[in-house]
């Protein structure tokens, strides 16, 4: 690939980010280290989900935008677990991850499977449905407020190198990211499943010609989907307590998917990293420099719309994809 | 040939799209180890027939049954897992996928270790199984001659190398029946011998009975041991290649209207030969 005229935009934001992220160390190191490390933690976690959103459109040509709800509902039933079954966490969670794999694979073939053949645009109408009915759900059901959940790591920060405060928190999270990402890495590479996979999101047909069967295929990447993103719910549950703003998650994916190419696993979670860097530049500079307030909540959703004028197919996605 | 039961029975299958009939009461059967050609002009039905078999379409009537059973209702998985495996007149490799990995997806569905067998590698077999369907994969490049490409991304094959490596993934199901859309279209004529050849041997050497669609009339007269044709979703013909060559209904489908012409241009010829 040669560098052509229709680059120098993407160059162009590409210099103009990387000028700002070098900047925000000259005008305060220790802030913009620490809002860096935050950044990419949080970034990781929207990898994770972007995932997930990925892994759904790759298998299924849907766009799931009930994505944020997995974490919801995740994140409430954790919760439930450990304060009202009182059960300890490491059960909880194990339970949270079993239940969520169960929810998925019910979704599919209770709500999704009916509509297999049905044209893509109804099947998205259905995953905005699922989104509000299941936002309503949480709320009857858990109510309208942040719940805490309870202290689960002994410290709730650690010096990071003696100097940096992180949360414990975020460090699980990074560590679990991780390990899911290499964990995903091996399955597609390498796993009986996940060669299947990728032959399904290849072509459906000549994968069912080979013995795979889709409907199993779409089940358990919707599975997967589900627990990955109560993964991600819970993490962030932890920090900021739970409540409907968890779901704000499966918006935030879009700017990261975008980013990254829609139909990329790899693309997604550096999508996910590149958001979640960018959030924490967008915090530096607003309280820094600029004092707008909650740029941080916007900046994302700017990059959104100049990768897509600029860059439409996203660093790694497929060029003649077709946009939805 | 001690068994004669036929591993594929078509019964009066019928295929209708709205009011286009696309197969009007098909109905053959396909003896084991049996090189069966289906041939006819363009849109006569002859994939349709092919999707009917390999459980893309569901016929509208009629029923289709492989090796004793009724398998008219079920889905393609099942029938591949069944012993139907099948190539595609339009090449369907999953083009980033190595060659290696392409032919691997067809072994899915007899890996029977999952996640957790797999996990323990060496104790629960999981090594025995995989080496051996490696060296089963590695029977199937060696016949088809692909050594040199395994690792290649089968999106960069030359299109001759790309048919071969997707005849290789469908007879990496094991099959006991072979369905080929069109496995020359497209080919030179040094390709079309090699591929004549692997299909004679993946018949006569690996005995899987093969149903053929092909528009290449030197070669399926050459190599199958009967022929059906198909017009307009009719069955007008079914026998050996001789017979079926000598069908006039066949002629007729394959030279349209001006067969009178044609009739008469043999009758000229045949006076030239026997002035000589």
């Amino acid at each position: 690939m040669s560098f052509t005229a229709r680059d120098i935009p993407f160059t162009i934001l590409c210099v103009a980010m990387l000028g700002a992220l070098v900047w925000m160390f000259f005008l305060n190191p220790l802030l913009a280290a620490q809002l860096s490390i935050n950044g990419l933690v949080i970034g990781a976690l929207y990898g994770v989900v972007a995932m997930c959103f990925v892994l759904i459109y790759k298998a299924s040509q849907i766009v799931n935008f009930a994505q944020g709800e997995f974490l919801l509902v995740g994140a409430w039933v954790c919760w439930f677990l450990l304060t009202d079954l009182q059960l300890p966490f490491f059960w909880g969670f194990l339970f949270t991850l079993v239940f969520m794999t169960l929810f998925g694979i019910a979704l599919q073939v209770i709500v999704l499977r009916p509509m297999i053949g049905e044209p893509i645009i109804s099947v998205i109408m259905v995953t905005i449905g699922l989104s509000i009915f299941f936002q309503a759900l949480m709320k009857w059901m858990f109510g309208v407020f942040v719940q805490p959940f309870p202290p689960i790591f002994e410290t709730s920060t650690v010096n990071l190198f003696g100097i940096m405060p992180v949360q414990t928190a975020y460090l699980f999270s990074l560590v679990l990211s991780l390990v899911v990402m290499l964990g995903f890495a091996w399955f597609f590479k390498f796993s009986r499943m996940g060669l299947a996979m990728r032959a399904t999101a290849f072509d459906q047909q000549v994968a069912q010609s080979l013995g795979i069967s889709i409907k199993v295929v779409f089940a358990i990447s919707w599975a997967i989907a589900a627990v990955v993103s109560a993964l991600a719910g819970v993490t962030v549950g932890i920090v900021n307590g739970v409540s409907s703003e968890l779901s704000f998650y499966g918006i935030k994916v879009f700017p990261a998917v975008i980013v990254g190419g829609l139909d990329s696993i790899v693309g997604s979670i550096i999508g996910g990293l590149i958001i979640g860097l960018l959030e924490g530049m967008a915090q530096f500079y607003d309280s820094e420099i600029l004092n707008f307030g909650n740029l941080i909540t916007v900046a994302p959703f700017y990059v959104l719309v100049i990768i897509l004028m600029i860059k439409p197919y996203g660093l790694f996605g497929t060029r003649d994809i077709e946009r939805v | 040939m001690a068994d004669t039961t036929p591993v594929l029975e078509i019964d009066h299958v019928s295929l209708r799209f709205g009011g286009i009939k696309a197969l009007t009461d098909v109905q053959f059967d396909v003896r084991p180890r049996e090189l069966f050609s289906i041939i006819g002009p363009n849109g006569a039905g002859k994939t349709s027939m092919l999707n009917c078999i390999s459980g893309r379409y569901k016929p509208t009537e009629g029923r289709v049954v492989f090796k004793g059973q009724d398998i008219t209702g079920r889905s393609p998985n099942d029938r591949a897992s069944l012993g139907i495996g099948r190539t595609f007149q339009n090449l369907a490799l999953f083009g980033h996928m190595s060659v290696l990995d392409n032919i691997m997806v067809g072994r899915h569905h007899l890996l029977k270790n999952n996640f957790i067998t797999g996990a323990l590698y060496w104790i629960g077999g999981a090594q025995k199984e995989e080496l051996e369907h490696r060296r089963k994969v590695e029977d199937i490049i060696d016949f088809l001659e692909i050594q040199h490409v395994r690792k290649a991304m089968a999106g960069t094959l030359s299109y001759g190398l790309r048919k071969r490596v997707e005849l290789a993934r469908a007879m990496a199901i094991e099959p006991d029946l072979i369905l080929l859309d069109e496995p020359m279209a497209g080919m030179n004529l040094e390709e079309k011998e090699d591929m004549a050849r692997f299909i004679v041997d993946l018949n006569e050497e690996w005995g899987m009975t093969v149903v053929m669609i092909e528009h290449d009339m030197g070669v399926v007269m050459d190599i199958s041991h009967r022929v059906m044709v198909l017009d307009f979703g009719k069955q007008i013909a079914i026998g050996l290649p001789e017979d079926v060559r000598a069908n006039d209904h066949v002629k007729k489908a394959y030279l349209g209207e001006e067969d009178e012409f044609i009739e008469a241009l043999e009758r000229e010829t045949g006076d030239l030969k026997e002035d000589a």
